[in-house]
């Protein structure tokens, strides 16, 4: 039942042992198998930021299942000398601690892996086109760990000590890493931990002869990056976008999203004088209330947001709907995860696209922001908020949980330069110059009307926010022109963020006639496979990443300069493409074509290379 | 030209005559209890001489979710969706909580469609006046039956209920409300001072105000109707509002009444009917209901106060600036912590 989801790489043709002088340097995957629950997180944790410290680029993603504890989890690292950060299907390193999954987890590896394993589980029987590394892990804890409860949690340091020692991973960078990861106030765990690592280091030194052809070997591409998940980084760039309401209600992969953010909102957004709070969270009891809440306060005029996945956006269309036609900002970010229904609820999707784009009934469309990196986790933050009370919406972040929960390595976040954009309130004393003034009524022609906050103090000020009809004046209408004229500036509005919201990201190839077009976390499979069929097939092809709805004028120039355009889509309906053909001319959507991807896994350039040969004749 | 000056208008103590308390013309039908909850909204306002901008009124949907549009013309209205005013209201006190916020909804809005985002409002003791205007039917989807008619009641159409109903004023009392009230929409006196006892109370106030929909649910065989609510309603006590701002006039007569004071020193005398009635004691607040119920007898008045428990924008500890206003120097912090917080990702 607990199959490992790695699918076995049909490329190696060794059917034994490779002799170690060929080496394979900062260019392979480590795959760990643990227990959920085991405290395997912070010695993954400790091995990747080794790696990182030793300026290789990383990345880690965390395969875990839908409960607290007991059921397997794997975590990958990658490495990666060209900087590519996207998942790799192959495994070229197993750590493999959890007796349930560790049989089949290397039975499904490619021949020549390398397999550190609990000694006792004696999976060197299995195969012998594997180099096995085998490891008395009980034995090694139970001196450096006395108190027998923690070792549970000490036993999984030793398989970094191991690991060091097998890829040259330099042992004060990895103690660097541990002493980090427990921070000031542990240092006796770290201590603890620390004990285990050179435990396991000894062992192997010792007792293991070095088979395989992986190493880690320093570089210099990490100097100055970060690493953390995406969904901290989001976090941040609310926290610096000036959120002052978040009501929330807790799902997975959206809850460590507002944890963060409450926790960097009760560090640094008190008054320096009073100790009040510039802030307010509420937990609400379900999605209604936590949208209804955050449509209530951005009515008021703050600068408020929830956070939540597919299911729970389900249950807000009604309340965007009102958003949306009564013209009142709010940010939802939508860290998505499987569906239909409750789905894989810890597994990854692009599976909310349309429904964000179009939530609710009637004619709705809402603006979507599509980062793809902790660092516009960061700055689309600041800019969805900048673009609700610019137009007065509901705006959309569409993030994923590839992106939301696992670490990523990222450029450092640059100081918001740009004010906050609050957009057209009227307050008391422009109401005395002007006189008074109409809601709804399209002052500038850009369909973006004029608003009051509700406690400003002139006569003129109040009008009556409804989900019905409504004149410019916001008062209630029936009327066909009224509701025609009213839809049409709405439409408009709509229209002016094309070329307001974040542009696209275009790379042209010279000669390119196919181009790939892809969204979010997409962006690192396609990339690496644009290398990929570039080197392996001799095709060139231009990439663009959207990364906002509506498209901009750059998509249609891009379909235009190609002969065929790919469609890259992590979800069955390729809701993605579908989104573009909604507004596309009949020949520019003879042009495109799809590739999708929907195991619940991060989408990876093998996947995309392999279908666009197939799709192409290659 | 004339020179008669004109004579001088009425004005409440902030100087403003009754006029910007009104609201639209009514689009109810004549006849309907909610009207007359309007009118006693209206004169509540203007006597507490309540700033009209500083009034947030709110809404879901019905009939009753009408009622904002027709009063305080100059206050902000939000008429939400269904059941859900109550997290609107909340979110709109986050983004401002000096504002003065009332919410009317209607029985099926709260009991029905609302009761989750009801519950946790109470839960939460915000800071509003929660008016149901109760009238056992759906008026606005033309007469159904709402979770709050009474067993044995009647359709128009024949169909009667067999469901137990809810009891917005017993869930009130139970889950956290400071002000449990219920009235009638066609006791003018008793109504008055109830609405202003929740204008002046600084928490939340739910006020259960039987409606009768003339339409749809006024005939006999109706427990919602006007001659059902003549012969039953059974007033806990008679009640005299004297607000905070005005000198006491009233001289209270010792065991004649009970004077309860409010956060803003108005206060409450409640005159004697029932023997010694304490609106504090929870426990007797509940007794009396359900002793009510057994006698098929609406029981009307302040029935449950609490003054002392703190409210959700007190709890939440906000700065005394509403937030919404919070300039970009208070809410965005420095470059420095920046680069602290990276820092812990190097
Ligand atoms: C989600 C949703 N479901 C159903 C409706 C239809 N609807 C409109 S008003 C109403 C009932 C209102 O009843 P009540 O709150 O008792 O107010 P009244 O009209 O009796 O004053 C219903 C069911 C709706 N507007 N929204
Ligand atoms: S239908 Fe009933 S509740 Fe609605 S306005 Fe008419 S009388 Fe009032």
């Amino acid at each position: 039942m607990h199959a490992s989801p790695v699918a076995p790489s049909m490329s190696a043709e060794q059917s034994g042992p490779l002799p170690s002088e060929q080496r394979v340097v900062n260019d392979f995957s480590i795959q760990v198998g643990t227990v959920n629950g085991s405290g395997s997180q912070t010695a993954n944790n400790v091995l990747m930021r080794s790696i990182f410290q030793m300026g290789v680029p990383v990345s880690g993603k965390n395969l875990f299942p839908s409960n607290i504890a007991g059921l397997p989890t794997w975590f990958t690292i990658r490495a990666s000398k060209q900087g590519y950060i996207g998942r790799k299907k192959e495994i070229d390193f197993l750590v493999a601690m959890n007796p349930e999954t560790a049989r089949e987890d290397v039975m499904s590896l490619a021949p020549g892996t390398a397999a550190v394993y609990d000694a006792p589980l004696n999976l060197n029987e299995l195969r012998d086109d594997i180099h096995f590394y085998p490891v008395p892990f009980d034995k090694l804890v139970a001196p450096v760990c006395p108190e027998a409860k923690l070792r549970k949690l000490v036993r999984n340091m030793i398989y970094d000590g191991v690991v060091a020692h097998l890829l040259g991973i330099d042992l004060e960078e990895m103690r660097k890493a541990l002493y980090k990861q427990f921070g000031e106030k542990k240092k006796k765990a770290a201590e603890l931990n620390w004990g285990a690592v050179l435990a396991g280091r000894d062992y192997a030194e010792k007792n293991l002869v070095k088979t395989d052809p992986y190493w880690v070997e320093p570089m210099d591409k990490t100097a100055g990056k970060l690493i953390l998940d995406g969904n901290t980084a989001a976090a941040l760039g609310c926290l610096f976008a000036g959120v002052t309401v978040l009501t929330w209600y807790p799902i997975t992969p959206s809850s460590s999203l507002a944890e963060a953010l409450i926790s960097y909102l009760g560090r640094f957004r008190h008054d320096e004088e009073t100790k009040k709070a510039t802030y307010a969270v509420v937990q609400a009891e379900d999605e209604l209330a936590s949208i209804g809440m955050a449509i209530g306060a951005g009515w008021a005029g703050a600068r408020s947001m929830t956070c939540t996945s597919g299911p729970g956006v389900s249950l807000m269309s009604e309340f965007i709907g009102l958003a949306y036609f009564a013209e009142i900002p709010v940010v939802v970010v939508d860290v998505q995860r499987v569906g239909p229904s409750t789905g894989l609820p810890t597994r990854t999707m692009q599976g909310d696209i349309l429904n964000n784009a179009l939530l609710s009934h009637g004619d709705t469309h809402h603006p979507v922001l599509f980062p793809s990196s902790p660092e516009e986790c960061f700055t689309m933050a600041q800019e969805a908020f900048d673009l609700a009370e610019q137009f007065q919406t509901p705006v959309f972040m569409n993030m994923d949980l590839d992106l939301g929960m696992n670490n990523w390595m990222s450029e450092a976040f640059p100081y918001p330069e740009k004010p906050l954009v609050r957009g057209k309130v009227l307050d008391a004393e422009a109401l005395r110059q002007l006189g008074g003034f109409a809601r709804y009524k399209d002052v500038d022609g850009d369909g973006i009307p004029y608003r009051t906050l509700p406690g400003t103090n002139h006569a003129a000020a109040a009008y009556f926010t409804r989900g019905t009809g409504h004149n410019e004046k916001a008062g209630y209408s029936e009327r066909e022109d009224d509701w025609i004229h009213n839809m049409d500036r709405l439409n408009r509005k709509f229209e002016n963020m094309r070329t307001q919201v974040p542009a696209p990201d275009v790379h042209y190839m010279e000669g390119a006639r196919v181009g790939l077009v892809c969204c979010g976390t997409s962006r690192y499979a396609v990339r690496e496979s644009r290398d990929q069929l570039s080197r392996e097939r001799g095709m060139n092809p231009s990439w663009l990443r959207l990364r906002a709805y509506p498209f901009s004028k750059e998509l249609e120039e891009f379909i235009d300069r190609h002969e065929r355009v790919y469609v890259v889509d992590q979800n069955r309906d390729a809701q993605l493409l579908m989104l573009m053909r909604m507004e596309m001319t009949p020949e520019r959507i003879g042009k495109l074509r799809s590739v999708r991807y929907y195991g619940g896994l991060p989408l990876d350039a093998r996947t995309v290379t392999d279908e666009i040969v197939r799709q192409e004749g290659l | 030209m004339s020179t008669t000056p004109a004579p001088p208008r009425k004005t409440n103590r902030i100087g403003l005559d009754v006029l910007p308390y009104r609201g639209g013309r009514t689009t109810l039908c004549a006849g309907c209890g909610h009207n007359s909850i309007t009118e006693r909204l209206i004169e509540a306002y203007y006597e507490m001489g309540v700033e009209p901008w500083r009034v947030a009124k709110m809404s879901g949907i019905g009939c009753s979710s009408k009622t904002p549009a027709y009063f305080l013309s100059q206050s902000h209205g939000f008429n939400a969706v269904h059941g859900r005013a109550p997290a609107v209201a909340t979110g709109a006190l986050l983004g401002n909580h000096t504002l003065q916020c009332v919410v009317i909804s209607g029985d099926g809005d709260t009991a029905s469609i609302g009761i989750g985002q009801f519950m946790h409002m109470l839960r939460r003791n915000v800071p509003l006046t929660y008016i149901i205007e109760n009238n056992g039917v759906y008026g606005l989807t033309k007469g159904q039956f709402s979770a709050t008619a009474d067993v044995g009641s009647k359709l128009k159409t024949g169909i009667v209920n067999e469901m137990h109903p809810i009891d917005c004023c017993l869930m009130g009392i139970e889950l956290g409300a400071t002000l449990v009230a219920r009235s009638f929409s066609g006791d003018k006196r008793q109504l008055s001072a109830i609405l202003k006892a929740a204008i002046a109370h600084n928490g939340l106030s739910v006020i259960d105000v039987i409606s009768p929909c003339v339409t749809f649910n006024d005939h006999v065989g109706s427990t919602k109707s006007y001659a059902w609510m003549k012969d039953h309603e059974e007033p806990l006590h008679e009640l005299d509002f004297v607000p905070g701002f005005s000198e006491i006039e009233v001289e209270l007569e010792e065991g004649e009444s009970r004077v309860v004071v409010l956060h803003d020193g108005s206060r409450v005398l409640l005159h004697k009917l029932e023997h010694d009635y304490d609106p504090t004691n929870r426990f007797h607040a509940v007794e009396v209901l359900h002793e009510a119920t057994r006698r098929q007898e609406v029981l009307t008045g302040i029935i449950y106060l609490d003054n002392k428990r703190a409210n959700f924008t007190e709890t939440l500890d906000m700065v005394d600036v509403p937030l919404a206003t919070l300039p970009m120097e208070r809410v965005r912090p420095t470059r420095q912590v920046l680069e602290q917080i990276i820092e812990e990702f190097r």
